[in-house]
Protein backbone atom coordinates (compact mmCIF):
# COMPACT_ATOMS: atom_id res chain seq x y z
CA UNK A 1 0.00 0.00 0.00
CA UNK A 2 1.62 3.37 -1.01
CA UNK A 3 1.56 5.95 1.32
CA UNK A 4 -0.47 8.74 -1.17
CA UNK A 5 -3.20 5.75 -2.29
CA UNK A 6 -6.25 5.93 -0.41
CA UNK A 7 -8.03 2.56 -0.72
CA UNK A 8 -8.35 -0.51 1.64
CA UNK A 9 -6.62 -3.64 1.22
CA UNK A 10 -7.54 -6.95 1.94
CA UNK A 11 -7.09 -7.27 5.68
CA UNK A 12 -5.99 -3.94 5.89
CA UNK A 13 -2.81 -2.25 5.38
CA UNK A 14 0.18 -3.78 7.74
CA UNK A 15 0.90 -2.57 11.24
CA UNK A 16 4.99 -1.29 11.49
CA UNK A 17 7.84 -3.48 10.51
CA UNK A 18 8.30 -3.61 14.45
CA UNK A 19 4.85 -4.79 15.00
CA UNK A 20 3.85 -2.24 17.27
CA UNK A 21 1.44 0.44 17.38
CA UNK A 22 3.73 3.14 17.61
CA UNK A 23 0.83 5.65 17.63
CA UNK A 24 -1.55 4.55 16.26
CA UNK A 25 -4.73 3.08 17.41
CA UNK A 26 -4.61 -0.09 15.66
CA UNK A 27 -7.86 -2.29 15.62
CA UNK A 28 -7.77 -5.92 14.22
CA UNK A 29 -8.65 -9.24 14.86
CA UNK A 30 -10.04 -11.96 12.50
CA UNK A 31 -13.45 -13.59 11.15
CA UNK A 32 -13.85 -16.65 11.76
CA UNK A 33 -16.86 -19.66 11.31
CA UNK A 34 -16.79 -22.79 13.25
CA UNK A 35 -12.84 -22.11 14.30
CA UNK A 36 -11.89 -21.13 9.86
CA UNK A 37 -10.94 -18.58 8.65
CA UNK A 38 -13.78 -16.49 6.41
CA UNK A 39 -11.73 -15.39 3.46
CA UNK A 40 -14.26 -13.37 1.47
CA UNK A 41 -16.77 -10.71 3.32
CA UNK A 42 -16.25 -7.10 5.06
CA UNK A 43 -15.29 -5.33 8.07
CA UNK A 44 -16.85 -2.09 8.71
CA UNK A 45 -15.59 0.05 11.47
CA UNK A 46 -18.40 2.38 12.71
CA UNK A 47 -18.26 5.58 15.14
CA UNK A 48 -19.97 5.68 18.92
CA UNK A 49 -23.07 7.52 16.77
CA UNK A 50 -23.57 4.36 14.65
CA UNK A 51 -21.74 6.27 11.11
CA UNK A 52 -19.55 4.55 9.00
CA UNK A 53 -16.03 5.42 8.97
CA UNK A 54 -14.35 2.80 7.37
CA UNK A 55 -14.27 -0.92 5.49
CA UNK A 56 -11.92 -3.59 4.45
CA UNK A 57 -12.53 -7.01 2.72
CA UNK A 58 -11.32 -9.56 4.88
CA UNK A 59 -7.78 -10.93 4.14
CA UNK A 60 -7.50 -14.77 3.20
CA UNK A 61 -6.90 -15.55 6.75
CA UNK A 62 -10.12 -13.81 7.76
CA UNK A 63 -8.28 -10.82 9.10
CA UNK A 64 -8.92 -7.27 9.37
CA UNK A 65 -7.30 -4.11 9.95
CA UNK A 66 -8.18 -0.08 10.94
CA UNK A 67 -6.39 2.47 12.37
CA UNK A 68 -8.94 4.35 14.66
CA UNK A 69 -8.90 6.88 16.62
CA UNK A 70 -9.07 6.34 20.34
CA UNK A 71 -12.26 5.61 21.67
CA UNK A 72 -15.25 3.41 21.34
CA UNK A 73 -16.22 1.83 17.63
CA UNK A 74 -18.46 -0.88 16.86
CA UNK A 75 -17.14 -3.47 13.95
CA UNK A 76 -19.52 -4.61 11.92
CA UNK A 77 -18.76 -7.77 9.78
CA UNK A 78 -20.76 -8.78 6.17
CA UNK A 79 -20.23 -11.90 4.61
CA UNK A 80 -22.07 -13.94 1.52
CA UNK A 81 -25.10 -15.43 2.92
CA UNK A 82 -26.71 -12.58 4.52
CA UNK A 83 -24.09 -13.12 7.20
CA UNK A 84 -23.84 -10.10 9.99
CA UNK A 85 -22.24 -9.57 13.09
CA UNK A 86 -21.13 -6.39 15.33
CA UNK A 87 -18.62 -6.37 18.24
CA UNK A 88 -17.95 -3.12 20.41
CA UNK A 89 -14.69 -2.46 20.48
CA UNK A 90 -12.62 0.56 22.26
CA UNK A 91 -9.18 1.38 20.82
CA UNK A 92 -5.99 3.27 22.32
CA UNK A 93 -3.39 5.18 21.02
CA UNK A 94 -0.61 3.11 20.82
CA UNK A 95 -2.37 0.22 21.79
CA UNK A 96 -3.37 -2.89 19.26
CA UNK A 97 -6.75 -4.09 20.07
CA UNK A 98 -7.39 -7.70 18.81
CA UNK A 99 -10.56 -9.41 18.25
CA UNK A 100 -11.98 -12.73 16.63
CA UNK A 101 -15.65 -12.84 15.54
CA UNK A 102 -16.86 -16.03 14.72
CA UNK A 103 -19.49 -15.73 12.77
CA UNK B 1 -29.51 11.23 -18.25
CA UNK B 2 -31.57 8.74 -16.48
CA UNK B 3 -29.96 6.33 -13.58
CA UNK B 4 -30.08 3.41 -16.15
CA UNK B 5 -27.54 5.51 -18.71
CA UNK B 6 -25.14 5.89 -15.78
CA UNK B 7 -25.91 2.43 -13.74
CA UNK B 8 -26.40 -0.87 -14.39
CA UNK B 9 -26.51 -4.19 -11.64
CA UNK B 10 -25.31 -7.74 -11.87
CA UNK B 11 -28.11 -9.48 -13.32
CA UNK B 12 -27.42 -7.15 -16.81
CA UNK B 13 -23.54 -7.65 -16.63
CA UNK B 14 -24.26 -11.82 -15.85
CA UNK B 15 -26.02 -11.90 -18.87
CA UNK B 16 -24.34 -9.04 -20.89
CA UNK B 17 -20.99 -8.69 -19.88
CA UNK B 18 -19.54 -10.98 -22.48
CA UNK B 19 -21.81 -9.63 -25.99
CA UNK B 20 -19.82 -7.74 -28.59
CA UNK B 21 -19.78 -3.87 -27.72
CA UNK B 22 -19.53 -4.45 -23.90
CA UNK B 23 -16.45 -4.12 -22.08
CA UNK B 24 -16.42 -4.74 -18.42
CA UNK B 25 -13.37 -3.03 -16.42
CA UNK B 26 -12.00 -3.65 -12.70
CA UNK B 27 -10.80 -0.65 -11.26
CA UNK B 28 -8.89 -0.92 -8.05
CA UNK B 29 -5.65 0.29 -6.20
CA UNK B 30 -4.48 -2.94 -5.03
CA UNK B 31 -4.80 -5.38 -8.27
CA UNK B 32 -4.76 -8.59 -6.48
CA UNK B 33 -8.12 -8.67 -5.85
CA UNK B 34 -8.42 -9.08 -10.32
CA UNK B 35 -6.24 -11.70 -10.12
CA UNK B 36 -7.74 -13.89 -7.71
CA UNK B 37 -10.64 -13.60 -9.28
CA UNK B 38 -12.54 -11.02 -11.10
CA UNK B 39 -16.23 -10.88 -13.01
CA UNK B 40 -15.86 -13.30 -16.38
CA UNK B 41 -14.77 -11.29 -19.20
CA UNK B 42 -13.52 -8.55 -17.16
CA UNK B 43 -10.03 -6.30 -17.78
CA UNK B 44 -8.29 -4.74 -15.22
CA UNK B 45 -7.05 -0.81 -14.67
CA UNK B 46 -4.81 0.02 -11.46
CA UNK B 47 -5.96 3.01 -10.59
CA UNK B 48 -2.43 4.10 -10.19
CA UNK B 49 0.13 2.83 -12.36
CA UNK B 50 -2.55 2.77 -15.33
CA UNK B 51 -3.73 6.39 -14.32
CA UNK B 52 -1.51 8.36 -12.89
CA UNK B 53 1.25 10.11 -13.97
CA UNK B 54 4.65 8.62 -12.62
CA UNK B 55 6.80 11.51 -12.11
CA UNK B 56 4.41 14.46 -12.00
CA UNK B 57 1.52 14.65 -9.36
CA UNK B 58 -1.15 14.69 -12.49
CA UNK B 59 -3.20 11.75 -13.95
CA UNK B 60 -2.44 10.27 -17.81
CA UNK B 61 -2.56 13.13 -20.36
CA UNK B 62 -5.04 12.23 -23.39
CA UNK B 63 -2.42 10.41 -25.35
CA UNK B 64 -1.71 7.76 -22.54
CA UNK B 65 -5.10 7.89 -21.93
CA UNK B 66 -5.36 6.94 -25.46
CA UNK B 67 -2.63 4.49 -25.34
CA UNK B 68 -4.07 2.70 -22.27
CA UNK B 69 -7.80 1.84 -23.85
CA UNK B 70 -6.05 0.24 -27.08
CA UNK B 71 -4.06 -1.71 -25.46
CA UNK B 72 -7.02 -2.78 -23.51
CA UNK B 73 -9.02 -3.40 -26.22
CA UNK B 74 -11.52 -0.44 -25.83
CA UNK B 75 -13.41 1.21 -28.62
CA UNK B 76 -14.59 4.57 -28.56
CA UNK B 77 -18.03 3.29 -29.22
CA UNK B 78 -18.01 0.52 -26.89
CA UNK B 79 -20.05 0.30 -23.34
CA UNK B 80 -17.67 0.19 -20.91
CA UNK B 81 -18.78 -1.00 -17.55
CA UNK B 82 -16.44 -0.21 -14.43
CA UNK B 83 -16.81 -1.84 -10.95
CA UNK B 84 -14.23 -2.19 -8.43
CA UNK B 85 -13.61 -2.67 -4.86
CA UNK B 86 -14.06 0.14 -1.89
CA UNK B 87 -17.52 0.51 -2.71
CA UNK B 88 -16.46 1.34 -6.42
CA UNK B 89 -14.18 4.23 -5.41
CA UNK B 90 -11.69 3.68 -7.82
CA UNK B 91 -14.32 2.59 -10.71
CA UNK B 92 -15.80 5.93 -9.89
CA UNK B 93 -12.73 7.70 -10.56
CA UNK B 94 -12.21 5.87 -13.31
CA UNK B 95 -15.60 7.01 -14.87
CA UNK B 96 -14.91 10.57 -14.27
CA UNK B 97 -11.87 10.24 -16.38
CA UNK B 98 -13.72 8.25 -19.10
CA UNK B 99 -16.10 11.67 -18.84
CA UNK B 100 -13.22 13.87 -18.63
CA UNK B 101 -11.62 12.30 -21.88
CA UNK B 102 -15.30 12.38 -23.50
CA UNK B 103 -15.99 8.87 -23.54
CA UNK B 104 -19.66 8.20 -24.62
CA UNK B 105 -20.75 5.33 -22.63
CA UNK B 106 -19.97 4.37 -19.79
CA UNK B 107 -21.34 2.96 -16.61
CA UNK B 108 -20.70 1.67 -12.96
CA UNK B 109 -21.63 -1.68 -11.71
CA UNK B 110 -24.42 -0.88 -8.63
CA UNK B 111 -22.73 -2.01 -5.39
CA UNK B 112 -19.24 -2.82 -7.41
CA UNK B 113 -17.19 -5.73 -6.57
CA UNK B 114 -18.27 -5.62 -2.65
CA UNK B 115 -22.43 -6.55 -4.04
CA UNK B 116 -21.04 -8.99 -6.07
CA UNK B 117 -19.22 -11.02 -3.64
CA UNK B 118 -21.62 -10.86 -1.26
CA UNK B 119 -23.94 -12.48 -3.31
CA UNK B 120 -21.45 -15.25 -4.39
CA UNK B 121 -21.44 -14.77 -7.84
CA UNK B 122 -19.02 -16.26 -10.01
CA UNK B 123 -15.35 -14.72 -9.62
CA UNK B 124 -13.39 -16.11 -12.71
CA UNK B 125 -9.18 -15.88 -12.69
CA UNK B 126 -9.36 -16.29 -17.08
CA UNK B 127 -7.98 -12.68 -18.25
CA UNK B 128 -9.47 -12.22 -21.71
CA UNK B 129 -8.01 -11.63 -24.49
CA UNK B 130 -8.90 -8.25 -26.13
CA UNK B 131 -7.54 -7.36 -29.94
CA UNK B 132 -5.77 -3.72 -29.71
CA UNK B 133 -7.66 -0.84 -30.82
CA UNK B 134 -7.05 3.04 -31.74
CA UNK B 135 -8.95 4.86 -28.76
CA UNK B 136 -9.17 8.68 -29.65
CA UNK B 137 -9.79 10.67 -26.52
CA UNK B 138 -11.24 14.18 -26.82
CA UNK B 139 -9.66 16.84 -24.67
CA UNK B 140 -9.58 17.29 -20.78
CA UNK B 141 -13.61 18.33 -20.11
CA UNK B 142 -12.13 20.82 -17.35
CA UNK B 143 -15.88 21.46 -16.73
CA UNK B 144 -16.09 18.17 -14.08
CA UNK B 145 -12.48 19.48 -12.85
CA UNK B 146 -11.39 21.67 -10.71
CA UNK B 147 -7.88 23.01 -9.61
CA UNK B 148 -6.65 24.51 -6.35
CA UNK B 149 -7.38 28.56 -7.55
CA UNK B 150 -10.95 27.87 -8.21
CA UNK B 151 -11.30 26.04 -4.37
CA UNK B 152 -9.70 29.05 -3.03
CA UNK B 153 -12.10 31.31 -5.20
CA UNK B 154 -15.38 29.26 -4.10
CA UNK B 155 -15.26 29.44 -0.14
CA UNK B 156 -17.82 30.84 0.76
CA UNK B 157 -19.38 31.29 -2.01
CA UNK B 158 -20.30 27.95 -4.06
CA UNK B 159 -20.60 24.56 -2.42
CA UNK B 160 -17.63 22.76 -1.27
CA UNK B 161 -18.77 19.35 -0.52
CA UNK B 162 -16.32 17.58 1.59
CA UNK B 163 -16.97 13.73 1.25
CA UNK B 164 -14.42 12.74 3.41
CA UNK B 165 -15.09 10.41 7.43
CA UNK B 166 -16.27 13.33 10.09
CA UNK B 167 -12.73 12.64 12.06
CA UNK B 168 -10.38 14.27 8.98
CA UNK B 169 -13.33 16.51 8.13
CA UNK B 170 -12.32 17.68 11.98
CA UNK B 171 -9.05 17.50 11.50
CA UNK B 172 -8.53 14.38 14.15
CA UNK B 173 -7.61 12.07 11.41
CA UNK B 174 -5.74 12.50 8.41
CA UNK B 175 -6.25 9.15 6.77
CA UNK B 176 -9.34 7.27 6.23
CA UNK B 177 -9.54 4.23 9.07
CA UNK B 178 -7.96 1.31 7.23
CA UNK B 179 -4.73 3.35 6.34
CA UNK B 180 -2.03 4.15 8.79
CA UNK B 181 -2.20 8.33 10.00
CA UNK B 182 1.55 9.12 8.79
CA UNK B 183 0.33 12.12 6.52
CA UNK B 184 2.18 15.16 7.01
CA UNK B 185 -0.14 18.12 5.84
CA UNK B 186 -2.32 19.92 8.37
CA UNK B 187 -5.51 18.07 9.05
CA UNK B 188 -9.01 19.80 8.76
CA UNK B 189 -11.51 21.48 5.96
CA UNK B 190 -11.86 23.80 3.85
CA UNK B 191 -13.36 26.78 5.47
CA UNK B 192 -17.68 26.79 4.66
CA UNK B 193 -17.40 23.50 3.34
CA UNK B 194 -20.04 20.88 4.25
CA UNK B 195 -19.20 17.33 5.80
CA UNK B 196 -21.15 15.09 4.11
CA UNK B 197 -19.53 11.85 4.10
CA UNK B 198 -19.59 9.40 0.60
CA UNK B 199 -20.51 6.44 3.16
CA UNK B 200 -23.94 8.67 3.55
CA UNK B 201 -25.02 7.95 -0.33
CA UNK B 202 -24.21 4.38 -0.64
CA UNK B 203 -26.11 1.19 1.63
CA UNK B 204 -23.86 -1.19 2.95
CA UNK B 205 -23.89 -3.29 0.03
CA UNK B 206 -22.31 -0.64 -1.60
CA UNK B 207 -25.16 0.56 -3.99
CA UNK B 208 -26.20 4.26 -4.39
CA UNK B 209 -29.64 5.10 -2.35
CA UNK B 210 -32.41 5.95 -4.23
CA UNK B 211 -32.69 9.19 -5.87
CA UNK B 212 -34.78 10.94 -3.42
CA UNK B 213 -32.92 10.30 -0.17
CA UNK B 214 -29.99 11.26 -2.32
CA UNK B 215 -31.51 14.64 -3.12
CA UNK B 216 -32.42 14.82 0.54
CA UNK B 217 -28.78 13.99 1.75
CA UNK B 218 -27.22 16.66 0.13
CA UNK B 219 -29.99 19.86 0.15
CA UNK B 220 -32.44 19.21 2.88
CA UNK B 221 -29.66 17.46 5.40
CA UNK B 222 -26.32 19.29 4.30
CA UNK B 223 -27.82 22.44 3.18
CA UNK B 224 -26.11 22.21 -0.43
CA UNK B 225 -27.41 24.97 -2.59
CA UNK B 226 -28.57 23.52 -5.68
CA UNK B 227 -28.90 26.35 -7.54
CA UNK B 228 -24.83 27.40 -6.95
CA UNK B 229 -21.63 25.40 -8.39
CA UNK B 230 -20.21 23.15 -6.43
CA UNK B 231 -17.10 21.24 -6.13
CA UNK B 232 -16.84 17.70 -4.11
CA UNK B 233 -13.39 16.92 -2.68
CA UNK B 234 -11.65 14.19 -0.27
CA UNK B 235 -8.04 13.43 0.27
CA UNK B 236 -7.22 12.28 -3.47
CA UNK B 237 -9.88 12.41 -5.58
CA UNK B 238 -11.74 8.97 -5.51
CA UNK B 239 -14.04 9.30 -2.91
CA UNK B 240 -15.08 12.64 -4.26
CA UNK B 241 -15.63 10.97 -7.38
CA UNK B 242 -17.72 8.86 -5.76
CA UNK B 243 -20.00 11.77 -4.82
CA UNK B 244 -19.28 13.86 -8.09
CA UNK B 245 -21.52 10.98 -9.82
CA UNK B 246 -23.83 11.15 -7.33
CA UNK B 247 -24.32 14.71 -7.73
CA UNK B 248 -23.77 15.66 -11.55
CA UNK B 249 -24.87 11.89 -13.33
CA UNK B 250 -27.56 10.66 -10.91
CA UNK B 251 -28.72 13.95 -9.64
CA UNK B 252 -28.02 15.90 -12.82
CA UNK B 253 -26.48 18.65 -11.20
CA UNK B 254 -25.12 20.61 -14.06
CA UNK B 255 -22.11 22.54 -12.31
CA UNK B 256 -20.36 19.52 -10.16
CA UNK B 257 -16.28 19.52 -10.48
CA UNK B 258 -14.16 17.01 -8.71
CA UNK B 259 -10.97 18.09 -7.65
CA UNK B 260 -8.92 15.77 -7.80
CA UNK B 261 -6.02 17.87 -5.86
CA UNK B 262 -7.99 17.24 -2.75
CA UNK B 263 -6.81 17.56 0.92
CA UNK B 264 -3.30 15.96 0.33
CA UNK B 265 -3.00 19.41 -2.04
CA UNK B 266 -5.10 21.75 -0.20
CA UNK B 267 -3.90 20.86 3.13
CA UNK B 268 0.06 21.27 2.02
CA UNK B 269 -1.15 24.54 0.49
CA UNK B 270 1.23 27.48 2.82
CA UNK B 271 -1.22 30.44 3.05
CA UNK B 272 -4.48 29.25 2.50
CA UNK B 273 -7.74 29.26 5.51
CA UNK B 274 -8.11 25.81 7.24
CA UNK B 275 -11.08 25.11 9.63
CA UNK B 276 -10.44 22.43 12.19
CA UNK B 277 -13.66 21.17 14.48
CA UNK B 278 -16.76 19.61 13.25
CA UNK B 279 -19.01 20.11 10.70
CA UNK B 280 -21.80 22.41 12.07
Amino acid sequence: MSADGCGAPAGGAPVSAAKDAGTQAVVQGRVTRNGSAVPVGYARLLNSGGEFVAEVPLGEDGGFRFFAAPGSWTLRVLAPGNVRAEREVSADTGKITELEVAV
Amino acid sequence: MSRSDVLTDADWVEAHGGDPGVVLVEVDEDTSAYDKGHIRNAVKIDWKKDLQDPVRRDFVDRAGFEALLSERGISNDDTVVLYGGNNNWFAAYAYWYFRLYGHDSVKLLDGGRKKWELESRELVTEVPQRAKTEYHAREQDKAIRAFRDEVVAAIGHDNLVDVRSPDEFAGRLLAPAHLPQEQAQRGGHIPTAKNVPWSKAAEEDGTFKSDDALRALYGDEAGVDFSRDTIAYCRIGERSAHTWFVLHELLGQPNVKNYDGSWTEYGSLVGVPIEVGDGK
